[in-house]
Parts: C-alpha cells; structure tokens; sequence
C-alpha cells in the first residue's frame, strides 16, 4: 500500500514537473490598464498586442475601468491563471500594492508600467524618459535658434519628478550651448492659468525672448495667450504632453512644437522585458523609453 | 478718523506701497504703465473671489470651496458655449450654478450645524468631482469669439476684468457700509448670539454671504475661462488660500466683525504685486514659496500685535 503511494506520488511529481516544464514557454502574459477610455493606454494596448503576436506569445488585456476594486479582480483572475508575468498599469500606486503582493505570493513576477507600484516586489518599472524629453526639447530649440539667443524655462510644479527630469535634460542642453541664455526660470505649477500670470510677467521683464520651453502643454497654451495679449512676434514656444489642445496649437502654428511619449513603444518594451524575465533573464530595474519631437505636419 | 478700521487700512496700504517702492528701486521693469495694467489684470481674478470671501468671514465663517466652484462654474459656462447657448446665458448659468452652490454651503452651516471648516471643505471635494465628471478629466477649449471680451476685451485703457472688479468692490463696499444688511453682517460676526436675540435673522445672513462668495467664486471662474478660451479642471486648485491671505492681509479679522473690502482689495494687490515682483526679478520658485508665507506670517503677526 505505501509503495503504491509512494508511486503515486513520484508520477504526480513528474506529471507537474513535465507539465511545468512544457509550459513554461508557453504560459501567457497578462496586462492590466488603468483605463482604456483613454486612446494613450488604446494605443500602449495595441503596440503590447502587436509585439506580443510577433513574439508568438498569448497576451490577455483587462481593463479596470480606472477602478482599483475592479483592477484587484482582474490581477486576481491572472492569478488564478496562473500567467507567467503580469503587467500592470496601476489605477493608484497605492491601491495596487496588495494586488502586487498577491501575485508576489503566488510567484508570478510583475512589471509596472507608465505609473509605478509604491509597495510590494515590483521587477522593473517601464515608462517614459523624462530626462531624454527635456533634451530633445532643449536641443530642438538650439537647433531653431542656431545656437544663440534668449530662452525662458517655464517649469512644472516644485519638486515633482516630471518638473525635475524634464528639467534637467534641458537645462543640460542649453549650458552646453554658449550662445544661449536663460533670462527667466520661473515654475507654474503645470497649470494653464498660471502659465499665463507667470509668462505675462516675464514678457514684462524681458524685451526679448526668442524662445520657451514649458515643461508641459497646459503651460504652453497659457504662456501662448500671455504672448498674444502682449502683441509679442516670432517667439518659439516647445512644450511637452502633446494633449489634444497642443497639437491642435502646433497645427494652428501657434506653438512650435511639443514632446510626446510614445505609448506603443511602451508598450512593445514591456512586451519584451515579461518575456524575459519569464525566461529567467535578469532586467534593469527602471527601463526609460524614448520620447518623440512633435512639429506641424503639413 | 483715527478708529481702528481706518488704521487697519493705513497699515496695509503702508505695506502696500512699500513693497512697491522696493520694488521699483529694484527692477527698472516693475513701474511701467503695461506692468502696472498687467498686476491689475491678474489681481483681479483673486480680488474678486476675495471679495466674497471678506463677507463670508465678517460672519466669523470661511469658505474654502471657492476654488472649486471656480473651476465648476467656469466648466459650466464653457460646456454651455460649446454647445452653442449664447453667452449672456451660458455665463448667467455659470453665475446661477456659482450663487447657489454657495446658498447650499450656507444651508448645511446654519439649518444643518455643519461646521464651515468642515462643510466647505467637503464641497471643496465634490464640487472638484463635478467637475471632472463634467469635464470627463479634460480642458473644454474652444469658447468662441465673442466671449473673449469678458476676459480678454479693454474698455479705454483698463482691461475688461479690472472694471469687473472695481464694479464688484463698489457694490460689496456699498452694501457693507450703507446697507443694513451690512450692518447685519458686521453684527453677527461680533456676537453672534447678540445678533440672533436682537432680532437679526442671522442664518439668512449667512447663507446669503455662502451665496455671494459662491457668486463671485464663478465670476472669477468664468472670466479665466474667457482668458484662456478653455476651462480648465484643475483651475483654481488652491485659490481659496490665495482669497483669505487677501482677506487677512487686509486686516479683516479672521475671528470675525472687524474689517472690509477696501483692506481686501489692497491685500489682493500686495499678494499681486508680491507674485510679479518675484517674476520680474527672477527669483528661483523654491525661494518664491518661502517668501510668500513670510508676508503672510508676517501680517498675522502684525495682526496679533494689535489686538
């Protein structure tokens, strides 16, 4: 009687063991979205989607409807699935620590994307690259401007990490640049309102200016009004986001031009980095994804 | 003459005047003709919202969802503009939508013994809501022409929101000194129980000034909207510090039954001026925040002192 229980056993051993084993390549990947309202998760959707079809592997979407409760049941049912690695956009970074820690404990490796997780084991967070954004903008301005002239940097609000970033990448540019200087440096706090304020009372300051650089739209489309309220010509003004409202300014020739992310390739990397991990590959822990300079198309 | 109301005045007048003499000395840039109309332009907006606020804590109450209906109102009336209503009605709805959240706040304090702190702090929060849900989170851009002259038009030289504004002080200063409703006001704010057994109907004060400051909250909303030709649904987030710094500085006692709109107004100029100065003269935003909480901890202090 043991040895038949013991016999039992070792085929169980071996049957799980094969089974684990024929599908550990084929498991799926699962990716959870805060919302797919919004056309910037659609197209994140649809670059993950089409990567993953290349790559031959099974992805299943849920959307959470920008709801944490319904974002916890759908982390719980790739659970149940047993997925080989989750991706998760997260609706709050805090509500979705204990989904995390869920998957953590059924040993399915996750990977945050575009927000991250504040809690829990998280593999690698993948999102856009602020730093290299504030670049690409200093150095489009650089370009416009040959290399000489007055900048003004409108920044984001104190402190947060969008304002630092996109910061740094562009105040990097232009003190490499000798023939352009930053007569103002002012914050308004990412808000359209105060884009106008703060930019009506540089234009004040500054009788010329040949260029701005806001650190999103919203500022952008406020310092833009201040610029035409003042009767001011022939300022370049680069913004950031590429929202609705600022591509539709671009396209109007008001603004100059804006930075976008790129949520496909978003996307696509996590695509890759799931694959990998479930290969046992080692990834870095933050993984930045390029941005992309948006101009008038004609 | 020499009563206190008067000294209250003087002081902040005194601060007034001073920072704008500093500034002078310091920037070539500040006393000019076009700066002067710019700070007058952009003070208007938080003149206006601290206008209602000066009512609302004569009462001793405070209301801070003036941000908030701010923002909703100007949703509102932006909504309506899209949709083609003309613009006299869609801003009367903006006002309508204003006054009588406003009426509601003053509703919860008297009839439902909701502290103010805690009401307006709530409806701060849904009203903020409303707005995205109205707004679906994104700014509602695209308002049309002949709206823009609300915000961005010019009578003479004086831009339209800084006749807006003299013409809403004129008439809070009116009904708070010639009026009896003013009386009232100044009344119930020093005793509130002396008020109620003199036969003062002291809840309908109230909510009567939750009105007016909800009023002006969206007329202030709707003529950043015209500004910008957009509602935004983050508009006027933090607002309401701005309206009661304006209300303090001027010396208007936050306990209430001391003060008035002509302190109000020269206290929306100092925070005005305070803001492009600091823009004029460059100064790193970190230093900016620093410097405008010393101004204010600084008025209280004097405030203190005085009492």
């Amino acid at each position: 009687m043991k040895k038949i229980i013991v016999l039992l056993m070792v085929v169980c051993m071996a049957v799980s063991l094969f089974s684990g084993l024929t599908f550990a390549t084929a498991k799926p990947i699962g990716i959870v979205l805060s919302t797919l309202d919004n056309p910037f998760f659609v197209t994140l959707r649809d670059g993950a989607a089409a990567r993953a079809k290349k790559l031959g592997c099974q992805l299943i979407v849920l959307d959470s409807q920008n709801d944490s409760a319904k974002e916890s049941s759908n982390m719980e049912d790739l659970i149940q699935q047993k997925v080989g690695a989750i991706l998760v956009n997260p609706v709050d970074s805090d509500a979705v620590v204990n989904a995390v820690k869920a998957a953590n404990n059924a040993k399915i490796p996750v990977l945050t994307i575009d927000r991250t997780a504040n809690g829990g084991s998280v593999v690698t967070h993948i999102a856009s690259d602020n730093i290299a954004g504030g670049k690409m903008a200093g150095e489009y301005i650089v370009k416009l401007l040959k290399g000489k002239g007055k900048v003004v940097e409108i920044q984001g609000t104190p402190g947060a990490s969008a304002a630092r970033d996109r910061g740094k990448g562009f105040d990097g540019v232009i003190a490499k640049t000798p023939g352009i200087k930053i007569v103002a440096q002012q914050e308004a706090g990412f808000d359209r309102q105060k884009g106008l304020t703060v930019m009506e009372n540089i234009l004040q300051a500054q009788p010329v200016i040949n260029a701005i650089f806001c650190q999103n739209d919203e500022m952008a489309l406020g310092a833009i009004k201040a610029i035409q309220s003042a009767k001011r010509t022939g300022i370049i003004v680069v913004g950031f986001d590429a929202t609705d409202d600022g591509v539709k300014a671009i396209n109007a020739g008001l603004m100059t031009g804006t930075i976008a992310q790129q949520p496909a390739m978003i996307g696509s990397m996590g695509i890759d980095n799931a694959v990998n991990v479930m290969k046992g590959k080692k990834v870095p822990a933050a993984i930045p994804v390029a941005l992309k300079l948006i101009i008038k198309t004609k | 003459m020499f009563n206190k109301q008067v000294l209250y005045k003087l002081r902040s007048l005194v601060g007034l005047v001073g920072l704008a003499i500093i500034l002078t000395l310091l920037s070539p840039r500040f006393l000019t003709l076009a700066n002067l109309t710019n700070v007058l332009r952009q003070t208007s907006l938080n003149a206006i919202i601290a206008v209602g606020m000066t009512f609302v804590i004569l009462t001793g109450g405070i209301d801070l969802s003036v941000g908030s209906i701010f923002a909703f109102a100007s949703a509102i009336t932006a909504g309506m503009l899209i949709g083609g209503v003309n613009v006299v009605w869609a801003v009367a709805a903006g006002l309508v939508v204003g006054a009588l959240s406003g009426a509601v706040n003053g509703l919860l304090i008297t009839k439902g013994k909701v502290p103010a702190f805690i009401c307006t702090l709530a409806m701060m929060t849904i009203l903020r809501g409303a707005t995205m849900v109205y707004t679906n989170g994104q700014p509602l851009s695209g308002l049309g022409d002949a709206f823009y002259f609300v915000g961005e038009g010019f009578i003479g030289i004086f831009p339209v929101p800084v006749i807006i504004t003299v013409i809403v002080f004129a008439i809070g200063y009116y009904i708070l000194s010639q009026y009896k409703i003013g009386r009232y006001i100044y009344a119930l704010g020093g005793n509130e129980e002396a008020a109620r057994l003199s036969g003062i109907n002291t809840d309908f004060i109230k909510i009567m000034t939750y009105a007016i400051s909800g009023l002006l909250a969206a007329l202030s909303g709707i003529i950043i909207a015209s500004r910008l030709n957009s509602a935004q649904p983050t508009a006027g987030v933090g607002s309401e510090l701005d309206a009661i710094a304006a209300v303090v500085l001027g010396g208007t006692s936050l306990s209430g039954g001391q003060g008035g709109v002509v302190g109000t107004i020269i206290g929306a100029l100092i925070i005005g001026v305070l803001n492009n100065g600091l823009n004029l003269l460059n100064v790193s935003p970190f230093y900016q925040l620093i410097a405008k909480g010393a101004v204010i901890l600084l008025a209280i202090l004097l405030d203190k002192k005085e009492n």
